[in-house]
């Protein structure tokens, strides 16, 4: 790969420090108003910034500056996943995705806040503030990683990871006007990713060029010995697939989730990306989910059991947050989550310990695991008959500041469409498909079988080429 | 299976949270509201479905994840103490257990 024309919104190895040197600035400039970063790291990134140049030698990702989510660990800098808990931790290794993207050259340049332990679906869980949608800074950014979404749509970053759970990525990336990927369960490696919901949990990417997600995931994917459910699946050069040919592709058009509670401009903005498939050469054929609508309390079962599980490590220990004044063990325990947790995550790890707590188990998780199976199998019968299924990726633009949180159950609702590739651990994509009346971002989703990125990146490229997006947010570096 | 307000007490305990009274009073009715969403699940027939638990991908479910009995690095007692809140002689220490 010729490092000169990898990346064509990127820059070329000799321009590194100038090019890392105006992300930070452009991050600094911008804090104030979209808080989407909870540390820049100006000395550090420019320093590494300075090394790649000296080198000079060929890298993928040569000088390439990047923004990482901060529940995502990054040797040196902060990782508190928009909590209290873990407001001074500094994690003491990389995650291996970061090892492996600074290894081809990418330069951190600071961690950006989300949702407190990725649970939300617009920012405003995260203990430091709501981030700010550089496209209306009234409304949200989406979540979790929200901070990731705006960092690239405000133009301070090519390049940001997130991490998806139930649309974490997606749902963002479509209310800030991005490209988000999901990839598969089990292509990138969660080590160094602080677990939220392990069976659920992907690492992901958002850019402004499919591109662009598909060079990063190239590198940062394939088994990791640190993450035993990473599969030993080959990592193809995914840029290959960026043919541009999208004729005789078989495109899912599950007619049934385009009805109640979709917002009647992000319908017809999808439905007009159709018609572009159409006219690309696609083939539109009709699928059924059956069991889609059943996949938020599904979902709400599984995620909050499993993070009530996984947060129990924080009590006050080996890291993070102590309360103070707390001179019994088990008093230190409960005083220490009661302070260092917010209100959503108190409120899921209690929903959590309830679902599998004695004589629960077979009522909520079983039956919740089943009925995962059966929406599972809905996507298996789905591909039988096309190559990928396109749906909203969210069922609104971005909706104002304030308006959902004293209604976690309305907060929820928010993930109908992204969920069921979390339950199924298949890939999915958000492409932005156009502005609202009230210029917002829209942005439709792909949804693949396993290992199908090659095709979803072969898809969202082809729209991206017919209708290329170019709109620039208000707020933008 | 309705949840009232001493579950709502019995599960902060189980979570190790010490709630103050006007959580309590919020997560309550948040929790009963949220409880009876979930219990839409009943209307399907799941007797004959296996649970999907792990390994969701057939290549990940065959991807073998031991490995050789090698000893490898590790953090160390240093780095790993660096982050604890209340370090002691080489030890995390914590406040009387009894």
């Amino acid at each position: 790969m010729n490092p000169e024309t990898s990346c064509k919104s990127c820059p070329t190895k000799r321009m590194s420090r100038q090019t890392v040197e105006f992300s930070i600035t452009a991050a600094e400039r911008l804090n104030e108003t979209l808080n989407a970063f909870l540390e820049i790291d100006r000395e550090g990134a420019l320093q590494r910034a300075t090394e790649i140049e000296n080198r000079g030698t060929a890298s993928v990702l040569a000088g390439i500056p990047i923004a990482v989510k901060d529940n995502i660990c990054v040797k040196g800098l902060q990782a508190s996943c928009g909590s209290k808990i873990l407001g001074d931790y500094h994690p003491p290794y990389n995650a291996t995705v970061i090892e492996r993207l600074t290894k081809a050259g990418a330069v951190v340049i600071g961690k950006t806040n989300c949702d407190e332990f990725a649970m939300g679906s617009s920012n405003e869980n995260s203990a430091f503030g709501p981030v700010r949608n550089p496209w209306d800074t009234t409304r949200v950014s989406g979540g979790s990683s929200g901070g990731s979404a705006t960092a690239v749509a405000a133009g301070i970053v090519p390049v940001a990871l997130g991490s998806d759970t139930g649309g974490s990525v997606r749902q963002p990336a479509s209310l800030c006007g991005v490209i988000g990927l999901k990839p598969t369960y089990g292509r990138n490696s969660r080590y160094g990713l602080v677990a939220f919901a392990s069976s659920l949990d992907q690492i992901g990417v958002f850019a402004r060029k499919v591109e662009d997600v598909a060079r990063v995931l190239g590198v940062m994917a394939g088994r990791d010995p640190h993450d035993s459910t990473t599969a030993d699946v080959p990592v193809p050069d995914y840029t290959a697939s960026l043919t541009g040919d999208l004729k005789g592709a078989r495109l899912g058009f599950p007619r049934t989730l385009y009805g109640e509670g979709l917002d009647a401009e992000v319908k017809t903005s999808v439905e007009n990306a159709v018609d572009v498939y159409r006219e690309l050469g696609a083939e539109i054929v009709d699928v059924e989910l059956p069991h889609a609508g059943y996949a938020i309390a599904v979902y709400y079962i599984i995620a909050t059991a499993e993070a009530s599980s996984n947060l129990a490590r924080f009590d006050g220990v080996r890291y993070g947050f102590r309360a103070e004044e707390t001179p019994e063990l088990r008093q230190m325990y409960r005083r220490t989550r009661e302070e260092g947790f917010g209100p959503e995550v108190k409120r899921r790890i209690m929903l959590g310990t309830y679902v599998l707590s004695a004589g629960y188990y077979d009522a909520y998780y079983l039956k919740a695991q089943q009925v995962r199976t059966l929406i599972k199998n809905d996507f298996l019968e789905a591909f039988k008959r096309c190559d990928a299924i396109i749906t909203p990726t969210s069922p609104t633009p971005a909706f104002a500041l304030g308006e959902k949180v004293d209604d976690p159950l309305a907060m929820y609702l928010n993930d109908i469409y992204t969920v069921t590739a979390n339950l199924a651990g298949v890939p999915g994509i958000s492409v932005p498909c156009g502005l609202s009346s009230a210029r917002l971002p829209i942005g439709f989703q792909l949804i693949g079988p396993y290992w199908s990125e090659p095709t979803l990146f072969k898809l969202a490229h082809g729209y991206e080429q017919a209708r290329p997006f170019t709109e620039r947010p208000p707020i933008s570096a | 299976m309705p949840i009232n307000q001493s579950d709502i007490e019995k599960v902060a305990n189980l979570a190790h949270l010490e709630l103050a009274e006007e959580e309590l009073k919020t997560f309550g009715p948040q929790m009963i509201q949220i409880i009876n969403y979930v219990e839409q699940l009943n209307a399907l027939d799941t007797k004959n479905v296996e649970p999907a638990i792990g390994g969701l991908t057939p290549e990940g479910a065959n991807t073998d994840s031991s490995r050789d009995d090698e000893i490898a690095g590790s953090l160390g007692q240093k780095t790993a103490l660096e982050e604890a809140p209340d370090p002691a002689h080489g030890h995390f220490r914590v406040p009387k257990v009894l």
